[in-house]
């Protein structure tokens, strides 16, 4: 017998993000939802962090695959706008898996903490290198102290 | 104003901004260039699929049925093909001051899907012009050349503000205007005002920019990657 899996969300949400594959949509917030519809059809609601993101379309093959290997064969994905996605909507689990990487945080004033040299408990010095990164929500910096750039999320 | 005319400004900037992709001055700034074409794309995607199909919209219109502002489809540079960094972030300065003008109207009209996508590209804007500001900052500040180069391309662009500012022009002057004045710039007198192009009389440079984005559409309708 087949055991069908019926939390559908935390199935979508556990996909990770194809450009930040350490993180998955559901802690970076892109995920809003998922319902099973009148005729049986698994409804996902996502959001773009960024409207013209590239990866929205491997998002939305990736959620139906994972849910058709627990058992949903017929998945929309529909994307809405509405409110709009921010910096805010990452969950605590993926700013910790985000910051392992080496991947800050924006900070509160919009300047991260080097990643590496954030255990000394001191913040060191930074520098940003580029507003735009390897992905549209990153920036580049660059850390005086140990001299190693480094991606932040920007804030948004 | 119309979804069309403002999905129109987005995709045109879009395929003008991709002309940077590998010749920018730094790998960071064609990054960064590469991204604010990104963020157009998206905006124009969004807005066009709303009007419509946006793939019919992008690729089978012909060159008056577009209604982008003049601005939008200009060359970023002096002449087609002479790309040129301190056109280019001037043209920005102009363009995202108004899109985050456009935008932010957007976002507070009734029709909840059109106000979501005027809520996010409002972030998006103004990313794109704090860039274009710090640009036009070192630029004007920096070098004899780099001043005289960037206060050319002010002047060149100037008269098509009047078309892609209409009925924002003051509020988009407030976000100008102190702009032009930090970087030590001369904000140029207003003297001739082209335009045409909301209702699709647009330069010859259109006809171009169209026929490069458009020929595998033409060559191979509904081809897909």
């Amino acid at each position: 017998m087949t055991t069908v899996r019926t939390d559908l969300a935390d199935i979508a949400g556990a996909v990770p993000d194809p450009e930040l594959r350490v993180v998955t949509i559901g802690e970076l917030g892109i995920v809003r939802g998922a319902e099973t519809a009148e005729d049986g059809r698994v409804v996902v609601t996502i959001t773009p962090t960024y409207s013209g993101c590239p990866a929205m379309d491997a998002i939305r093959d990736d959620i139906r695959s994972a849910l058709a290997g627990a058992g949903f064969a017929d998945v929309e994905v529909r994307t809405v706008l509405s409110p709009a996605w921010s910096t805010d909507m990452i969950t605590e689990s993926g700013w910790a898996a985000l910051e392992r990487t080496g991947i800050a945080a924006p900070g509160a004033s919009g300047t991260p903490t080097c990643p590496r040299c954030a255990h000394q408990g001191q913040p060191t010095p930074v520098l940003q290198i580029s507003r735009y990164a390897s992905t549209p929500c990153q920036s580049l910096w660059s850390c005086r102290s140990c001299l190693e750039p480094f991606n932040a999320i920007k804030k948004l | 104003m119309e979804l069309l005319a403002l999905g129109d400004d987005a995709l045109i900037a879009a395929q003008r901004l991709a002309e940077w992709v590998s010749r920018a001055p730094t790998l960071e700034e064609d990054v960064a260039l590469a991204n604010i074409a990104l963020d157009q794309l998206g905006a124009a995607r969004m807005l066009l699929a709303t009007v419509g199909d946006e793939d019919e919209l992008a690729y089978r219109r012909d060159d008056h049925q577009f209604r982008n502002c003049l601005l939008a489809e200009l060359p970023l540079g002096p002449s087609r093909g002479d790309l040129d960094f301190g056109w280019t972030m001037s043209w920005l300065l102009m363009l995202s001051a108004a899109q985050l003008l456009r935008y932010t109207d957007l976002a507070a009209v009734a029709d909840e899907h059109a106000a979501g996508i005027g809520a996010k590209a409002v972030k998006e804007s103004t990313y794109h012009l704090d860039h274009a500001t710090m640009w036009m900052h070192r630029l004007g500040g920096g070098t004899e050349q780099s001043h005289r180069r960037v206060q050319e391309a002010v002047d060149a662009l100037w008269p098509y503000g009047h078309e892609l500012t209409e009925g924002v022009r003051d509020r988009w002057l407030a976000i100008v205007e102190p702009v032009l004045a930090e970087a030590g710039l001369t904000r140029p007198a207003d003297r001739w005002r082209p335009d045409g192009g909301r209702v699709g009389r647009h330069t010859e440079h259109l006809s171009y920019l169209l026929a490069e984005m458009q020929s595998l559409h033409r060559a191979h309708p509904g081809a897909q990657w």
